[in-house]
């Protein structure tokens, strides 16, 4: 049986200008990406700022095009961006990104919020659409007096629920979720990690999990891969990968992790700078900052 | 920068072009200087003859293209009322326009930004209040019907300044407030709202932590950033200025460039309207390109071109 | 009374709803001390009234004490001297922070001329010795540049380099590395341990990441909804905290070594200003909340071991605690 989503030897690259009269050079986001995914396992994407993760994500669900490379769900080529197969794919692939109150539409209620997708994909008739929306808001912890609640009503966890409603209404089997829990609060980041957790498991979603937290990626994982400068260095077993990291960069990155009761100085501190993608070192793109 | 003060150059000698352009085929096709000349009652062949000496019967394609022709060799052609060079009958008007729009330029300025950026410091207050209502009556008031007020107001129930004419600076100063009151209201609304945008901005914040006094905090800090947003609306408050020059000095009989466009589209004075739309094209390209290049010295982060995707 | 600054019952509210009800809290000399506790608990805030900094709608009480003398009854010329020569503050997201269309170096030489006097050559040398300081590879070079141009790890020491320059005697960091990469945060940490040690100036270290205050700071405030709630040195108070809020904070961390576990959620969110419960605010989303919570506001009490705590019913492994709000209610 073929993976719920396999992507191989992704490439994008953006092309930029440097001041007004600098050549245009190229920033190589996503340099030669490939991974599988199966159904019901959880694929958790680390990296910093610049490692072409976020980019990724995007092209795993064809809103960004890759110039190289394939995407495919179940075994088939992924349908160009736009056209109506793609759009009849995306009720089966969700993305949920890092600010919820950017995410929503502000002038739409909860409920209107979680029937949109409903009437986009035309599932169900008015009254199981109704249905629907109730039986969600109480699996993802909305109390049914929110229903009429505008966003800025509700606090941030809360929204990042109506959010993950929103993804789950067309119940899709692939969910890639770009930072969805980094703006929240340790104690409500946990809330909704639980969730995510729960509703993976509940309906055997395929997951990738993008995030610069090396802590709930590794709570929520199954498998994590490390990226730098666009190109996956480390990817292995979540209960390993960051006990025995063996890429110096996942190295550098586990002891950078703030933990109570470590010393300060037991870490590695990387110097440099972080990495600029469109300026790429030859040979091994961590080497400047390898210790 | 080379390359972008020449795409600069070469967009602003395009809109001059669409202008030239529209404004020839738009007059050809709106009403025959024959007649509105000539009047009703003249004989058909002296029609034609002036048809023809004026070249009225060739394609629209050819007297286009002589007309472009004429334009690269510097001639701005002849007016159809007096056979005298269209271009000496405009530059003649110019003092008299400029003489309005300076002053009231000026006058927005001095006016329009310090209102606004006062009212945003006291927001909240009842002088942010009153800025807010006398910028909106300023605005929204049509300038036809705020100069017909001042005219009621000063020279028929006060009779304290003329009402038309231009003999003494006096005439001047109706129709320069006239002019400006527009403008002063669109200033301080948005003098204010961009002050208030700044004033919000984290890094004043970090201003006064450092413990910037006060007042350098708004000079040094505040003002430098609003000027951005400002500086794009001076931009176009230029071409409103001229759209202004043209009503102003109709009702006040003011012998300007405006009036004098009034009176050539009436008479389809051909060669008048296209020197002074062309005039007026020059004028707000220029400006455009002034706040842009004003934009690059004011603002360092639009000194990069943004990365092309 | 040897304190650098003494805060006392500082209350603020906006609009008329008190968002900070009541902050006594002091800063030794040299000392590194944290305030931890979820976005929108009033750890910035205190700060910012303290300083003055607050916008005008807001009404600030009590009284702020930097080595005796009041801050609150100080003139605006006063408190001006004081800011950034005293008492520094950095903030989050330093890209924004500081001003986008003034030249670095002369935002620094800004703070040298106000607070040491110091100009032309002079400052700009000071300026550059303080960008180096900070780490700035190639200050000369950079001095002349924005903010715009410098990324956000680099932005942050320029925001340090700044603040350091009026020799203050305090640090307010406020959530200085959040909106930082974890390695370039682990840099930034680093170079502020060295600079408090290298200048003896007090940090104040605000923050919501508690394994971070735990690696840098002595001394501990844990906030909740505009109150202190525990407050105790870090060992002490982390490896056993008293409050059931400061338990939670802990337990919500996840942990990236030992067995892979579920997360431990606080339940609910942070109570709304406008609508605080008459008690205890925390007993809503607190599972030893009983009936006394609900009806009585617990206060700061003094706790063996230089601790303080405001809970009736704290985490049972306290067994050595004082005061108990029942003999106190």
């Amino acid at each position: 049986m073929s993976p719920l989503l396999e992507a191989r030897e992704l490439v994008r690259i953006y092309e930029t200008r440097r001041g007004l009269l600098g050549r245009s050079a190229e920033v190589r986001a996503v340099d030669g990406v490939s991974l599988r995914l199966r159904r019901g396992e959880t694929l958790g994407v680390v990296g910093e700022s610049g490692s072409g993760k976020s980019t990724l994500g995007r092209m795993l669900l064809g809103i960004d095009a890759a110039q190289h490379g394939t995407v495919c769900i179940d075994g088939a080529t992924m349908p160009n961006p736009g056209t109506g197969d793609w759009r009849a794919l995306r009720a089966r692939i969700q993305m949920i990104y890092q600010d919820p109150l950017a995410a929503l539409d502000r002038r739409l209620s909860v409920a209107q919020q979680l029937r949109e997708p409903l009437d986009i994909h035309r599932i169900g008739d008015v009254e199981s659409r109704t249905q629907r929306i109730r039986d969600m808001m109480q699996s993802v912890g909305l109390r049914l007096d929110q229903t009429d609640k505008f966003p800025h009503e509700l606090s941030g966890g809360q929204r990042q629920r109506v959010v993950i409603a929103r993804a789950l209404m067309t119940e899709p089997e692939l969910l890639v979720c770009d930072e969805p829990v980094s703006a929240l609060d340790v104690s409500i980041q946990a809330q909704v990690v639980n969730l995510l957790a729960d509703l993976q498991r509940d309906r055997r979603l395929g997951m990738v999990f993008i995030s610069h937290d090396l802590k709930v990626v590794r709570n929520l994982c199954d498998r994590v891969a490390v990226m730098y400068l666009g190109r996956i260095v480390e990817e292995g077993p979540a209960d390993t990968i960051f006990v025995d990291p063996q890429h110096p960069y996942t190295q550098a990155l586990v002891s950078s992790v703030p933990q109570p009761g470590r010393a300060l100085d037991s870490r590695i501190i990387l110097q440099g700078e972080p990495p600029n993608p469109g300026n790429r070192p030859p040979g091994c793109a961590f080497h400047p900052r390898c210790h | 920068m080379l390359r972008f003060v020449t795409i600069r150059l070469l967009r602003a000698g395009l809109t001059v072009l669409s202008v030239m352009t529209f404004a020839f085929v738009v007059l050809r096709m709106s009403g025959d200087p024959a007649q509105v000349l000539l009047g009703p009652d003249v004989p058909q062949n002296i029609v034609q003859d002036f048809r023809d000496r004026w070249g009225l019967d060739d394609p629209i394609w050819r007297q286009y293209l002589s007309y472009l022709r004429a334009m690269l060799q510097g001639d701005f052609g002849l007016s159809m009322r007096d056979r005298s060079p269209a271009i000496d009958l405009v530059v003649e008007r110019i003092p008299a326009t400029l003489q309005l729009t300076i002053p009231a330029l000026i006058l927005q300025l001095a006016l329009g930004i310090p209102a606004g950026i006062y009212a945003a410091l006291k927001r909240g207050t009842l002088a942010d209040r009153g800025v807010i209502v006398m910028a909106i009556i300023g605005f929204t008031v049509p300038s036809f019907v705020m100069g017909l007020l001042l005219v009621l107001v000063f020279a028929v129930v006060l009779g304290a300044l003329p009402s038309g004419g231009a003999s003494s600076w006096q005439h001047a100063i109706l129709p320069v407030l006239t002019m400006s009151i527009g403008g002063i209201g669109v200033l301080a609304r948005f003098s204010r709202s961009a002050m208030i945008e700044v004033m919000g901005q984290p890094y004043i914040r970090t201003a006064s932590a450092k413990g910037v006094r006060w007042s350098d905090v708004v000079r040094k800090h505040a003002l430098p950033n609003a000027a951005v947003p400002i500086v794009t609306i001076v931009g176009f408050m230029v071409g409103s200025l001229i759209a202004g020059a043209i009503i102003v000095e109709t009702i006040f009989s003011w012998p300007g460039m405006g009036r004098l466009l009034i009176v050539s589209v009436t008479n389809r004075d051909l060669a008048v309207v296209q020197c002074i739309l062309l005039l007026v094209a020059a004028v707000m390209v220029v400006s455009n390109l002034t706040v842009d290049l004003l934009y690059g010295w004011i603002d360092p982060r639009l000194r990069q071109a943004p990365p092309t995707h | 009374m040897n304190n650098l600054v003494e805060i006392r019952d500082l209350r603020v509210s906006f609009d008329g709803v008190p968002v900070l009800h009541g902050i006594d809290l002091d800063v030794a000399p040299g000392e590194a001390l944290g305030l931890v506790g979820e976005s929108g608990c009033g750890k910035s805030v205190t700060w910012l009234a303290a300083l003055g900094l607050l916008p005008g709608k807001a009404d600030v009480s009590g009284s702020v004490r930097l080595r005796g003398r009041n801050l609150a009854a100080a003139r605006r010329l006063a408190l001006e001297r004081v800011r950034g020569g005293q008492i520094a503050m950095i903030f989050q997201d330093p890209s924004s922070a500081l001003n986008p269309v003034m030249r670095v170096g002369k935002q620094i030489t800004e703070v040298l001329r106000l607070h040491r006097g110091l100009v032309g050559a002079s400052a700009k040398n000071e300026a550059l010795r303080m960008m180096d300081l900070v780490g700035i590879p190639d200050a000369r070079n950079r001095f002349g540049r924005y903010i715009h141009e410098f990324s956000g790890g680099q932005a942050q020491r320029l925001m340090i380099a700044m603040a350091l320059a009026g020799e203050p005697d305090v640090l307010i960091a406020d959530e200085p590395t959040t909106a930082l990469d974890a390695t370039i945060q682990a840099q930034i940490l680093d170079l502020l341990v060295d600079l408090r040690h290298e200048m003896s100036m007090a940090t104040v270290f605000i923050s919501h990441d508690l394994a971070a205050v735990a690696q840098i700071c002595e001394r501990v405030c844990v906030m909740y909804a505009g109150k202190i709630v525990e407050e105790g040195p870090v060992r002490h108070l982390f490896d056993r905290p008293y409050h059931p809020y400061t338990r939670g904070l802990f337990d919500a961390i996840p942990s990236l070594t030992g067995p892979r576990r579920r997360l431990v959620p606080i339940p609910g969110a942070v109570p709304d200003p406008r609508y605080m419960p008459s008690g205890c605010a925390f007993a809503l989303r607190c599972d030893r909340a009983r009936d006394f919570c609900k009806q009585h506001r617990p206060e700061l009490l003094p706790q063996p071991g230089g601790r303080q705590l405001a809970c009736a019913y704290p985490v049972p492994e306290a067994r050595d605690i004082l005061h108990h709000q029942e003999e106190y209610q």
